[in-house]
């Protein structure tokens, strides 16, 4: 992620206050996080109080205030996951990685994040990595794919 | 058509109010001398419908509904009831959940004893802050230096300065510290104060030589804190 792509996309929207989360959703998007200095920038660029661009950004679980890793890793706690052993999925994941979910690696590679139905009960339990669904997933299964990302 | 403002008559608590259309029943009751209880509500401020404890009774058409006054515009033919025994009901839990986290703010402790609330009735959460937002709105509308926001959401929401916009303009200001129920916008500011830019308050409140500082005896800044209530204000309802 390029500070020139960030700059793109605040002058795409400079000016126009009412797209503040248009473009600190693409700004987590690129970058995976928002550091301080480019909330700053949005502030300035699309005319709205620094405190406004916080409020949003603090409200909104899209948005993460704090690094994240280049892989993000969704494992879905919902009832109908957990029922197809969703928990000992979760568990694996988090040997596997060393995360709790919330967590972010030491060498930003993966973020573990737990979810309450993810919207796929027909194929749970599932795991999502970087928005692509891997469903039915077993523990076994689990270390397979996280063999791909690295 | 004439431009003449149309008057709207309307009941309140069995009086009579003519208020021009689109006022707030709030605005409507105040007008006419009929008391309802607000802790969010402020006139210099746009209408926030925040705390619900201005709740009242209103009967339009044969209908009976439980609105916030302080958002709700006068209708022809309006009755408003301001103290039925449900409204003291749900004031009286809403004070209540509010006494959880804020036990011993004084507007607090007044309504308690108004409403028979009991302040132990729910676990204490003391996080102070009522999020009633007068300081953010003020800060936002009347002083317009956006200094203090909401930071997060649900049970975790709470108010925060922000250090860079809090450094420049807070100092002269500290407008807010009056119009908080509860004081926490005093304490959420000089916790602020103390992580962002520590020793400040000693350094421009008491310019004396070096020496004299050095002594370290300098006595706190005086500082306005909200009014407590009289001692002979009535004791809590138990």
């Amino acid at each position: 992620m390029s500070e020139q792509q960030i700059t793109d996309i605040i002058e795409k929207y400079r000016g126009r206050p009412g797209a503040v989360i248009h473009a600190l959703t693409e700004i987590q998007h690129a970058n995976h996080w928002l550091p301080r200095e480019v909330m700053h920038e949005v502030a300035d660029a699309l005319e709205v109080p620094f405190s406004q661009v916080m409020q949003i950004a603090s409200f909104y679980k899209t948005f993460s205030l704090t690094p994240k890793g280049k892989h993000e890793l969704h494992v879905c706690t919902g009832m109908t996951c957990h029922l197809r052993g969703g928990a000992r999925l979760m568990a694996k994941v988090e040997e596997l990685t060393g995360l709790k979910p919330g967590e972010t690696d030491t060498d930003a590679k993966f973020s573990l994040e737990a979810g309450s139905c993810l919207g796929s009960c027909s194929i749970g339990p599932e795991l999502i990595v970087d928005g692509k669904h891997y469903g039915r997933m077993t523990p076994e299964r689990a270390a397979d794919v996280l063999k791909q990302y690295d | 058509m004439n431009d003449a403002i149309v008057q709207i008559t309307l009941q309140i608590d069995g009086k009579e109010a003519t208020v021009p259309a689109g006022t707030t029943v709030l605005k409507a009751a105040q007008q006419i001398g009929v008391a309802i209880p607000t802790l969010c509500h402020h006139p210099k401020l746009e209408d926030y419908g925040g705390c619900r404890l201005c709740l009242v009774e209103v009967e339009s058409r044969g209908r009976t509904n439980y609105v916030v006054s302080c958002l709700y515009p006068v209708e022809n033919g309006l009755v408003v009831r301001t103290r039925s025994e449900k409204v003291d009901k749900v004031r009286r839990v809403i004070i209540e959940e509010l006494m959880a986290h804020a036990p011993d703010a004084p507007e607090l402790v007044r309504l308690a004893y108004e409403y028979g609330a009991d302040r132990n009735r729910f676990e204490k959460e003391a996080a102070f802050c009522v999020m009633c937002g007068l300081c953010v709105r003020y800060c936002d509308e009347v002083k317009q230096k956006h200094a203090v926001g909401f930071i997060d959401n649900g049970h975790a929401r709470e108010i925060s300065f922000i250090p860079e916009i809090a450094a420049t303009e807070c100092w002269s200001c500290q407008e807010c510290f009056a119009i908080c129920p509860t004081s926490y916008a005093q304490a959420a500011y000089l916790m602020t104060e103390a992580l962002a830019f520590p020793g400040r308050r000693k350094k421009e409140s008491a310019p004396r030589d070096a020496a004299v500082e050095r002594l370290a005896d300098i006595p706190a800044v005086p500082m306005t804190f909200v009014k407590r209530p009289p001692a002979s204000e009535p004791e809590l309802a138990k």
